[in-house]
């Protein structure tokens, strides 16, 4: 304790950045502490129901990370986290809970396969693929946008619009994909027509992980710019911080509000693209797979910091990827990982309790 | 021809309002509780699946569906005072604590419920208040729950309680303003503790409903959202229990309307009226909500209309 102030410090400046290290690294532990916290939790419960906690835990550690193999399967689930997250941790910049990041990834999606029908073997790749993934960006962007328009200008609580715009979203995607745009050489399965294989995005070469990876780390590190070095994040932190106080300083709060919801949902909508250029390859029900609901866990448990929602993804992206090795081996309902996520979001929440509890990350007088 | 086909609609309309609403009715009268206590439950969808989970797991291990009932209500309530108590701590958001629980619920349900999606559960009985129809159909739609009825009861009990009970005071008072509750001395935490925990139990029994009554059997995509649309539903009836009925009634209608048409062939905007409810409460907030002022009837210390 009086270590640190009792011998004479080398420097000024190199006491005053520990302590700073110090005073931030509250925002590392407690979220660390809440994880372990719920691998305990978790652990008893399934002791509770007869199984072995260790015995799990070693298969999430092999399925997700312990090979080459699994780490492309963690990484192709966490590209879509990090974007939906994004979609999370931009409106929370702002003081606002968006929680339709599935929505938007879906008529993301939608969006991108019905952009490429018309010009499949029409137009080459290089055009038809920029031209999808721009469709997928404004269907997003629009769609989240307008969340953030209905917050301001009509004063719409925007969890809820946001979450309602999700079911309508769903009723969209079926609407036309078991309708006027279904395939009908598919009997198996209502999709669109697929936009066939010449027209798919391919993996970063040497892995079978796509490129939504790569769009992910890129989008993240472009956030925590636009965030933490612009006027632009400035002027949205002070909005977050006290809206009146924004308005006082004859800051434009509604625009934005309304370019940052528009940005966040353009993020979730790109990651449909995303799951329909490199992964599906069609737009179908499988776009609904509740990645936008995991990405709102991502953004809380990385404080809805930019650069930590890319960690905290991959290791979500791994325990989704570790699922169906868990549910083969120890005969577990695939249901397990969303009891997990879900204990570890309640408990993340609880832990934010702890916040300025221990003094030893006060800041101290030197 | 057109004739047989809008009344086959409207028949269809009815049956289902009477059918659909019981959920809504019970999972907007929890919700109701717990807002004019102050609080905001976005849990009550997890807590629903969990309810309709566990009643059909009883109704099936013990051949009771009542007990299933009962215990889907008490599943419920612990859903509830979790997040009663969560919320108590100082430093936690109300709205994402709900969300976590809806996962919470949701996986749990998912986890002990995989093993009776295939099992026959007995159901609930009915009341056939339609012996006197020659019509077969109009007989059907008037065959009524008796949960059903239980929930037109409590609806009308909470009217009056909140009217004109010293409970029902205390729990305004504390929706409206915590300081002067305070200096009634009123323990605002525990009210809204209680109210939590009570609006998860009606959350739990209209789960309950939905997997002993109708659609009547246990499946993971049972409850699409409909322990959210109770959030919207309580705003559109304006934190009246009695509103709650008739909101709980529009959107029962109009969740049957797609089956509806489809039964009688229309089958093109299906994916559409099921969108119905959701874009029906989207615009009603539109249209009702103003930046200007905060909603009439709104408990002051709501965060969602502050």
């Amino acid at each position: 304790m009086a270590d640190t102030t009792a011998s004479a410090p080398p420097s000024a400046g190199l006491a005053e950045s520990l302590d700073r290290l110090r005073r931030s690294s509250e925002f590392v532990v407690i979220p660390l502490l809440a994880l372990v916290a719920s691998a305990i939790l978790f652990g008893l419960f399934l002791l509770a129901v007869g199984k072995n906690p260790l015995t799990f835990y070693s298969l999430v550690w092999t399925g997700g990370f312990g090979t080459a193999f699994s780490w492309q399967n963690t990484l192709v689930r966490a590209s879509p986290l990090i974007l939906t997250a994004l979609c999370v941790a931009i409106p929370a910049r702002l003081g606002m809970t968006v929680i339709g990041g599935e929505g938007a990834l879906v008529l993301g999606g939608f969006a991108a396969a019905v952009s490429a029908i018309p010009l499949v073997g029409v137009l080459p790749p290089v055009v038809v693929i920029p031209v999808m993934a721009v469709s997928a960006v404004i269907a997003g962007g629009l769609w989240i946008g307008f969340v953030g328009f209905l917050r301001h200008y009509r004063g719409i609580n925007e969890t809820i619009s946001s979450l309602l715009l999700t079911y309508i979203a769903y009723s969209i995607l079926n609407f036309f994909v078991e309708g006027a745009l279904r395939d009908p050489s598919d009997p198996n399965k209502p999709s669109t027509m697929p936009i066939g294989p010449d027209y798919m995005i391919g993996s970063i070469p040497g892995t079978s992980v796509h490129w939504g990876l790569v769009a992910g780390l890129v989008c993240a590190a472009a956030t925590w710019v636009l965030m933490n070095r612009t006027t632009f994040g400035f002027a949205a932190r002070i909005t977050g911080g006290n809206v009146r106080a924004a308005m006082a300083q004859g800051l434009p709060v509604g625009r934005l509000i309304v370019i940052s919801t528009a940005l966040a949902g353009a993020f979730a909508g790109l990651a449909g693209f995303f799951e329909v250029g490199a992964i599906h390859g069609k737009a179908n029900a499988s776009l609904i797979a509740g990645y936008g609901f995991t990405g709102i866990l991502v953004s809380f448990l990385a404080r809805h910091n930019p650069l930590a929602i890319v960690p905290v993804a991959i290791f979500l992206g791994g325990l989704a990827a570790a699922g169906g090795l868990v549910q083969r081996r120890m005969g577990l309902p695939d249901a397990t990982v969303l009891v997990l996520q879900g204990l570890m979001f309640v408990v993340l929440l609880v832990s934010e309790t702890l916040y300025g509890r221990f003094s030893i990350f006060k800041a101290r007088g030197t | 021809m057109d004739d047989v086909g809008l009344s086959t609609v409207l028949l269809a309309m009815l049956a289902g309002a009477i059918r659909v609403s019981t959920p809504f009715l019970f999972v907007s009268l929890g919700e109701c509780l717990t807002e004019k206590s102050g609080r905001i439950n976005l849990g009550l969808e997890g807590t629903m699946v969990f309810g309709a989970m566990a009643g059909y797991a009883i109704s099936y291990e013990t051949g009771n569906p009542w007990l299933g009932v009962l215990v889907a209500g008490f599943s419920g309530t612990l859903f509830g005072a979790l997040h009663g108590v969560i919320c108590g701590l100082r430093l936690v958001n109300d709205i994402a604590i709900g969300i976590a629980l809806m996962l919470f619920g949701r996986g749990l349900a998912f986890f002990f419920g995989k093993d009776y999606i295939q099992p026959v559960a007995p159901r609930l009985p009915a009341i056939e208040f339609g012996w006197w129809a020659s019509d077969p159909n109009l007989a059907k739609a008037l065959e009524i729950n008796p949960l059903f009825l239980i929930g037109i009861a409590l609806a009308i009990a909470m009217w009056w309680a909140f009217r004109s009970t010293r409970v029902g005071l205390i729990v305004r008072t504390t929706g409206d303003s915590a300081p002067a509750a305070l200096a009634l001395g009123i323990d605002v935490k525990l009210v809204r503790l209680l109210a939590t925990a009570a609006g998860g139990f009606l959350a739990g029994v209209g789960g309950a409903f939905l997997s002993l009554f109708y659609p009547g059997s246990w499946t993971e995509g049972l409850s699409s959202g409909q322990g959210l649309m109770a959030v919207a539903l309580v705003i559109f009836a304006r934190w009246n229990p009695l509103a709650c009925f008739g909101a709980a009634l529009l959107f029962g209608a109009a969740g049957a309307l797609g089956p509806a048409l489809q039964s009688i062939g229309i089958t093109r905007g299906y994916h559409f009226f099921n969108a119905a409810p959701y874009a029906m409460t989207l615009v009603i907030m539109i249209l009702s909500i103003s930046p200007k002022r905060s909603l009439k009837g709104a408990p002051g210390e709501l965060s969602i209309t502050k």
